[in-house]
């Protein structure tokens, strides 16, 4: 009888590994190494986050919140992890992709824009959100827009999309690059920069910081068009697809909402809708 | 190597490595000033000035030189209003020239004044004997002797402040490890040769200077 049920859970343990192996080999073999084997194999994920961007991705003691953690939430469940075994760990837009490249986190979710020079080294689910460049400014600035800037001085963080652009299409403007943007904030409250410069969404979360609440405004005129997507190894198609598949029954069954009414929707921002027919053929 | 090939990333290498030699220049000019004097200072007859340089030396040596960098611009700059400059990377740049020069005023402080130590004692009675004060003895018989010994402990200091010059970085300037991490992240694949063109040119220049001191040290070194 004992011999009996043990044989019978030797074969069903190994009929469920050849079943895995084979779907494994219907993905072409990179199974095993993603995102969606390894979700599988350890029940962990590891997704790279920002800790210093309220509403997105902030961390208080131990604790990660904001939109994109609530992402982060969302991918893992679909990916079969529970949520408690997410190991969030601290980017910066410096360290995105080296992070990525060289599997010191599985995924990054940190108000991260897909561009074709980052798809050249990393693979992008989403976007999840699209996002503008903007300014943010004094309360009182007469600053209407990224025309009125040469001679200005301009904070962004050293590396990063809105920096390079302030570099390349706006070479008059002096540029203070920090490694953070919480120092850039820090700098225009105490007049050192006329205008902090990153995506309007990152901006918003910044104005409506309680210590911050009526001393800035974001001017409101988006001058790019900044795809939020989620990065993750150049070679694993399978998991960009899975992640696509996850954000797109998000969008039906009202979680990407919840993870916005939860997060950025305190401002007041009623949730963007989540245009599925945008999402990426994981190139 | 395809990532110094490229004239653009080429540049950004070796304006980096300008800033870097922009700032070491300067603040080992300001740190060596403030380093005699305070040293003077130390040695004097004066409560007053043997406090104040003691004070320096203990406050500046035992903070991290990351928190002083720091101060200079959050602190002097942000809360305070000193500006060195209009423009943004001068002003950062001359701030952290001042971080620098305090901070490394304390260890050339330190060091000149083990120099004062070596020289006879006779020497400076002999001094006082025919009449000089203590400025002029300090002045014409102390410092050129005590000078002379500290010569390979000084650069020591000098290849410390040029490495330390790094940390600049932190308040904006695009020296050479902002530059490093800018490059590491457009080519996230090619993390270690970039590591090693960065630190290889750290060791070309400071290897050299090292033993350039070691024998400035012994050429002019007072011979007992």
């Amino acid at each position: 009888m004992r011999i009996k049920r043990v044989a019978a859970i030797a074969a069903i343990a190994a009929l469920s590994l050849g079943v895995t192996a084979c779907g494994g080999g219907d993905e072409g073999g990179t199974g095993a190494s993603g995102i969606v084997g390894k979700a599988q194999k350890d029940k962990k994920l590891v997704i790279g986050v920002k800790s210093d961007q309220p509403g997105l991705g902030l961390q208080t003691g131990s604790n990660y919140e904001g939109f994109d953690i609530e992402i982060g939430k969302i991918i893992a469940k679909g990916l079969g992890v529970d949520p408690a075994n997410i190991e969030w760990k601290t980017t910066v837009s410096n360290n995105r992709e080296p992070f990525i490249q060289q599997g010191t986190v599985d995924l990054v979710i940190a108000t991260y824009t897909i561009n074709d020079d980052r798809k050249k080294k990393v693979n992008f689910a989403g976007p999840y959100y699209i996002a503008g460049q903007d300014l943010l400014v004094k309360a009182d600035s007469t600053i209407a827009g990224p025309e009125g800037l040469e001679g200005k001085k301009v904070c962004s963080v050293s590396g990063s999309t809105p920096a390079k652009k302030m570099q390349t299409d706006y070479p008059k403007v002096q540029l203070q690059q920090f490694d953070s943007y919480s120092k850039c904030v820090n700098a225009l409250e105490g007049g050192q920069v006329d205008a902090v410069t990153t995506d309007d969404i990152i901006l918003a979360g910044y104005a409506a910081q309680s210590q911050y609440a009526g001393k800035f405004k974001v001017v409101g005129k988006p001058f790019t068009s900044e795809p939020y997507g989620i990065g993750l190894k150049k070679e694993d198609k399978a998991g960009c697809e899975k992640v696509n598949e996850i954000l797109k029954t998000a969008a039906s069954d009202g979680s990407y909402k919840a993870a916005w009414d939860n997060t950025l929707g305190k401002s007041g921002t009623p949730a963007p809708t989540l245009d599925t027919s945008k999402l990426t053929n994981c190139g | 190597m395809h990532v110094f090939t490229d004239p653009v990333n080429l540049d950004a290498y070796l304006s980096g490595f300008l800033w870097i030699l922009k700032l070491t220049g300067a603040s080992a000019l300001f740190s060596l000033v403030i380093g005699v004097l305070l040293a003077a200072a130390r040695v004097s007859p004066i409560p007053v000035l043997r406090a104040f340089g003691a004070a320096w030396v203990n406050i500046f040596r035992n903070t991290p030189l990351t928190l002083i960098i720091f101060f200079c611009y959050f602190g002097l700059y942000t809360t305070l209003g000193l500006v060195l400059s209009d423009d943004l990377n001068l002003n950062n740049y001359w701030l952290g020239v001042l971080g620098l020069s305090v901070y490394t005023a304390a260890f050339v402080c330190e060091a000149i004044r083990s120099g004062i130590n070596t020289v006879n004692a006779g020497q400076a009675e002999a001094a006082r004997a025919i009449g000089l004060t203590f400025a002029q003895t300090l002045r014409i018989v102390i410092l050129p002797q005590a000078g002379r010994a500290v010569i390979a402990p000084l650069g020591s200091v000098l290849i410390a402040l040029c490495k330390n010059a790094t940390i600049v970085g932190t308040i904006g300037v695009m020296e050479s490890s902002n530059v490093m991490k800018d490059l590491i992240n457009e080519n996230g694949d090619a993390v270690i040769p970039i590591f090693l063109v960065f630190a290889g040119t750290f060791a070309a220049v400071l290897v050299p200077t090292g033993y350039f001191f070691g024998w400035l040290a012994n050429r002019l070194a007072v011979k007992r």
